[in-house]
């Protein structure tokens, strides 16, 4: 009955499976590709350099992961602009 | 000459030991001649799964080592016609033996046993490579958690890259009332996570705790579902097709009437 009862005022309707799955998916396209942490890291600090020649981003909130899709591995950059930069506004004219 | 299986999965605890005693002892029930060995230098555990802790004299380190026959060493299961149990060292470490020693003792045992399984210990390191040298055929345990899953995968990857194509995935302790809520990866989940065949889906059961208590294994327990479950899985291996299991024949009256009017 408590079973019932605890059911019936969930939070999360879909149960933790899907959870595990999707956190066990994106563990497993970094495992299989074997890209380290490091590497990750050096990759990001480089997209930083090349990308704040042209747009000021913001470093912080600035993300590189690892996705798949059916049968292909995604790298996914997630950055937030501030703003793009008036000196190659000017030059692309 | 006999085949050489060994049950691995990276993680630890998710069930190897007590599965290597099972499948070990299901094959024996059907008449076969099973050796089976523990590759836990250092850590045995086999011994005391299968209620042999006090037979025990000579060691695998010591046959690999010349210091005993293999004959000496090998312990006969009194219980099971045909079972025999090569225990682990306990006061040696895993640099006691070499892969190469292993593919020799495994290629011994062939010769006198239609299967030979071994238990692989945990981890990726030089036990785990020791365990498979010997090995032509590989079975990975899992449960279905995450970390379980994931070390499994990246035991099949190296399986594959020692040569040990097509392991085939047993699935233990899943708790069918859990997968029904949605609180627990189902079969299909996994299975298509790792790409894998399925030998076999065994059901969390008390019972293994209990017979693992009295040294006894649970395969020939005619009532209990992991029982059944191991029973299939050896005739599986002996290349019976047997249909997975009806893991919702479980539960009380209640379970199966809610069951029933579609409140899962």
């Amino acid at each position: 009955m408590l079973d019932f009862l605890a059911r019936l005022f969930q939070r999360h309707p879909l149960g933790s499976k899907e959870v595990a799955k999707e956190r066990l998916r994106l563990v497993l396209v970094h495992d299989r590709a074997n890209v380290s942490p490091e590497l990750l890291e050096m990759l990001k600090n480089d997209l930083v350099q090349v990308i704040s020649k042209y747009i000021e981003i913001d470093e912080r909130g600035l993300e590189v992961t690892l996705d798949s899709s059916a049968e292909m591995v995604a790298l996914v950059a997630s950055i937030p602009v501030r703003r793009v930069k008036r000196a190659v506004k000017m030059a692309s004219v | 000459m006999g085949e050489v299986i060994v049950i691995t999965s990276g993680k630890g605890g998710v069930g190897k030991t007590t599965a290597t005693a099972n499948i070990g002892a299901g094959l024996a029930l059907r008449g076969h001649k099973v050796a089976l060995i523990d590759a836990d230098i250092g850590l045995r555990n086999l011994d005391v799964v299968l209620g042999l802790e006090n037979r025990i004299v000579y060691d695998l380190v010591d046959v690999v080592h010349g210091q005993c026959r293999l004959k000496q060493a090998l312990i006969k299961d009194k219980r099971f016609e045909g079972l025999h149990l090569l225990p682990a060292a306990q006061t040696k470490d895993k640099t006691a033996v070499k892969p190469e020693q292993m593919k020799e003792l495994c290629l011994q045992l062939k010769e006198e046993f239609d299967y030979v399984v071994i238990d692989c210990p945990a981890g990726i390191e030089q036990g785990f490579k020791n365990a498979i040298a010997g090995a032509e055929k590989a079975i990975v345990v899992t449960t279905p958690e995450v970390s379980a899953v994931r070390d499994a995968d990246r035991v099949i990857g190296l399986l594959e890259a020692a040569e040990l194509r097509e392991p085939k995935l047993v699935i233990n302790r899943l708790r069918p009332k859990m997968v029904r809520q949605g609180d627990m990866m189902n079969i299909e989940d996994i299975i298509e996570i790792l790409a894998i065949d399925l030998l076999g889906v065994i059901p969390e059961d008390e019972q293994i705790i209990v017979t693992t208590n009295r040294g006894e294994t649970v395969v020939q327990d005619q009532r209990s579902r992991s029982g059944e479950a191991f029973r299939n899985i050896a005739m599986r291996i002996l290349g019976e097709p047997v249909p997975l299991m009806d893991l919702e024949r479980d539960g009380n009256l209640f379970a199966r009437l809610r069951r029933i009017i579609g409140l899962r």
